[in-house]
């Protein structure tokens, strides 16, 4: 029978049916699945390393583009703190910007990484292996652009010590009644963490790398990989380490929005004064952090060649995960604004200013981007599955979902109880500016990080397929999977 | 030292809305004057302010005037939220005080100040000459990017308790006049100790004109307004 023949040889070479239906079924799945498509790690390690490589004219002007950006964001935030907060256009009741928006943002982006990495690790779902590394550099690098913003935002970024419990002699702490030091602890619990799991998962791709290169460059991915050799004992801890880091990252990546969320809502400021911000944050987070993945997905695939690893069927599952989030937060949305709305207390006379006043520009556009286009798209498996559809979907959601940041933070806190105290807000050049070479930072981490480090978790990849086998059932060649654990 | 709970009273039928506690303020308390761009984007600084409201349709419209300042509340929502105790509460006064040394402008107080009465520095102030001749030695000049507000004029409250002390007697009630209520030309403000139980603003409340603004989100302002019946500017 195929098993048994199937035992004697290695992974990559598939059995051969000498049935001609048998061999298209065959056939058929290795075009559509990249588990069931093994090749052989020296030819699937080359098609990766040739990814790393591609330094072509077009990578080094945007690194210099990029560069160029990142350089405008520091020359600005000097210039802010040089003259004052007031090159910004915030002002007496609108004390808290894009600066904060993105801060949320950012972390939200952050979230999806960890989450598709950890929680469909744990829950075994197998379409998270190729993306998986790529999850978790958005989350990596996007908590690292969040962690610039309370600095940015700060009028004495000098002063900055104040906010770090060290001991003194004065004898002051800071003041942990304040959810900014509980966002600030949460956040660093979370970059720690995170970063341990993406650095456990790196080290068998980094030896990897480490066997493929000479010189100087062998010197230091010898030193990253810690001298994996892969002995099955250094697998076996692998997975013990990946399964415990993943147990403790999920509550804490729970703990980390909702914390953010607390920043506004523990505020009494009519419209953040809400019990639901924590899970409608969460969710929030999410969305926007697996608009970033499938986004990111569709660049690298491109960019670097990946198309044998990130395959349709990856956009399909992300796409069905996007659309799932996508009601998800209407749900919450709605559950949080309808209840607003219908009260119509006095003080929540910033939701008429988004509904027919000066942001409904804005507040319809985030309805769009965050529901019609989503919603009305993802339900068709030829949208999920096309590329150009899911990048322009995922960049509506980005758009969407920031709106929906900037509305929270700024929009309420234009409207509050005194209306002598109402003022509109409107940013100035310093916000966009460094708004935009934020995300440039982002992506020239990332450009970097992907010619640095093999973005796809290649033994991640092996794994899966050597755990796949077929059984005959009838006229029908099924896969199955065994499952270790 | 004793304790004392500095309250203030504001007879909103007295007020004329003819600012002189504005200018007042700005003299004593080294308030910098916001320029014409500045207070367009919604920056004016004014540690008092005259919030100026209309009611009615021309040609029948009614001015009111409050002025509005630091409620100095009892359960301020700005002190827990400050990550280094730059606003806390202090003991001795009943005042929620600002420390601008400890200040890293997070504006967070300001945001969660349902009053607005918070003040976030911009720019460093400017005082042109000789403008710079006239500030006033006993108050701190602020840095861009702290958070200051009304202080109840801590200053004079500090020099007279200290002069008080030496002479080994209590804070007399109207010892200490805050500069707002030293320039109001129609008597608008009474303030005093409200733990004295002989001072005028403990005789003063409770009484039937008296509410205090945005009562109802428990933030327990020591500050007491006035205001009785429909009694309007030009009546």
């Amino acid at each position: 029978m195929l098993e048994s023949k199937a035992e004697n040889v290695p992974f990559w070479e598939p059995p051969v049916p000498e049935d001609e239906a048998l061999r298209q079924q065959v056939e058929h799945a290795r075009d559509e699945h990249l588990l069931l498509d093994p090749r052989p790690p020296a030819e699937t390690n080359a098609l990766m390393l040739a990814g790393m490589q591609r330094t072509g004219p077009v990578f080094w002007l945007l690194v210099v583009g990029l560069g160029g950006m990142v350089l405008a964001l520091l020359v600005t935030w000097f210039i802010q703190m040089n003259q004052g907060m007031g090159i910004t256009g915030l002002n007496r009741s609108v004390m808290w910007g894009p600066y904060i928006a993105n801060l949320v943002y950012f972390i939200g982006i952050g979230h999806a990484g960890t989450f598709i990495s950890a929680a469909l690790r744990l829950m075994r779902y197998d379409f998270r292996r190729p993306i998986a590394r790529a999850a978790e550099t958005v989350t990596l690098f996007g908590l690292a652009m969040a962690g610039l913003f309370p600095l940015i935002h700060l009028g004495r970024l000098w002063k900055l010590y104040y906010m770090i419990p060290i001991p003194t002699q004065r004898e002051l702490w800071p003041n942990f009644r304040s959810a900014l030091l509980w966002d600030a602890t949460a956040i660093t619990t979370y970059l720690i963490g995170s970063t341990l799991f993406l650095y456990a998962a790196l080290i068998p791709d980094l030896a990897m790398v480490r066997d493929h290169v000479t010189g100087i460059r062998r010197k230091i991915y010898g030193a990253l990989a810690l001298g994996w050799r892969g002995t099955e004992g250094e697998w076996h801890r692998l997975e013990t380490l990946s399964n415990i880091l993943g147990f403790i990252i999920i509550p804490v990546m729970f703990s980390v929005h909702t914390i953010v969320s607390w920043d506004f809502a523990m505020a009494i400021q009519p419209g953040w004064h809400s019990t639901i911000f924590g899970p409608f944050f969460i969710i929030g987070a999410l969305f926007s952090g697996v608009a970033a993945v499938i986004l990111i997905m569709v660049i690298i695939r491109k960019g670097m060649g990946l198309g044998y690893f990130i395959r349709e069927e990856h956009f399909n599952a992300m796409g069905i995960f996007l659309m799932i989030l996508s009601m998800a937060w209407v749900y919450f949305y709605f559950a949080e604004w309808i209840t607003n709305w219908y009260g119509n207390l006095p003080m929540e006379v910033a939701l008429q200013n988004m509904l027919t006043g000066e942001l409904a520009p804005l507040f319809y556009l985030m309805l769009f981007a965050n529901i019609i286009v989503p919603l009305g798209t993802l339900w068709s498996r030829r949208v999920r599955t096309s590329m150009p559809a899911m990048l322009v979907i995922a960049l509506f959601v980005q758009i969407g979902m920031y709106l929906e940041r900037v509305l929270i933070v700024s929009g309420f806190l234009s409207r509050n109880e005194l209306p002598f105290n109402w003022v509109n807000y409107t940013p100035r050049w310093p916000e966009l500016l460094i708004t935009v070479a934020t995300f440039a930072f982002l992506a020239l981490l990332y450009l970097v990080w992907t010619r640095v480090v093999p973005i796809i978790p290649v033994w991640e990849v092996y794994e899966g397929q050597a755990l796949q086998s077929r059984r005959r059932v009838g006229r029908a060649l099924l896969p199955t999977r065994s499952d270790p654990h | 030292m004793a304790e004392h709970k500095w309250t203030m009273i504001v007879d909103l039928d007295k007020c004329t809305g003819c600012q002189a506690c504005v200018v007042a303020c700005h003299a004593e308390n080294n308030v910098p004057t916001a320029s014409e761009t500045e207070v367009v984007r919604g920056r004016g600084l004014h540690w008092i302010r005259i919030e100026r409201y209309w009611e009615g349709e021309f040609p029948d419209v009614k001015a009111k005037f409050l002025p509005v300042f630091c409620q100095q509340c009892g359960s301020a929502p700005c002190e827990p939220v400050c990550p280094t105790y730059a606003s806390y509460h202090s003991q001795e006064e009943n005042l929620n005080v600002q420390v601008y040394n400890r200040c890293v402008g997070t504006r967070y107080c300001g945001n969660n100040c349902p009053y607005k009465v918070r003040y976030f520095n911009y720019y460093s102030p400017d005082f042109d000459e000789p403008l710079n001749q006239q500030l006033n030695p006993d108050v701190t000049v602020r840095s861009a990017g702290v958070m200051e507000k009304c202080t109840f004029c801590i200053q004079r409250i500090r020099r007279t308790a200290e002069t008080a002390n030496a002479e080994g007697r209590d804070i007399e009630d109207g010892e200490v006049v805050p500069a707002c209520v030293q320039a109001c030309p129609a008597d608008v403000f009474t303030f005093g100790d409200a733990y004295d139980p002989d001072s005028r603003v403990a005789q003063r409340v409770p009484q039937e004109r008296q509410f205090k603004l945005l009562e109802h989100m428990g933030t327990e302002p020591a500050v007491y307004y006035l205001k009785g019946g429909e009694t309007h500017v030009g009546e």
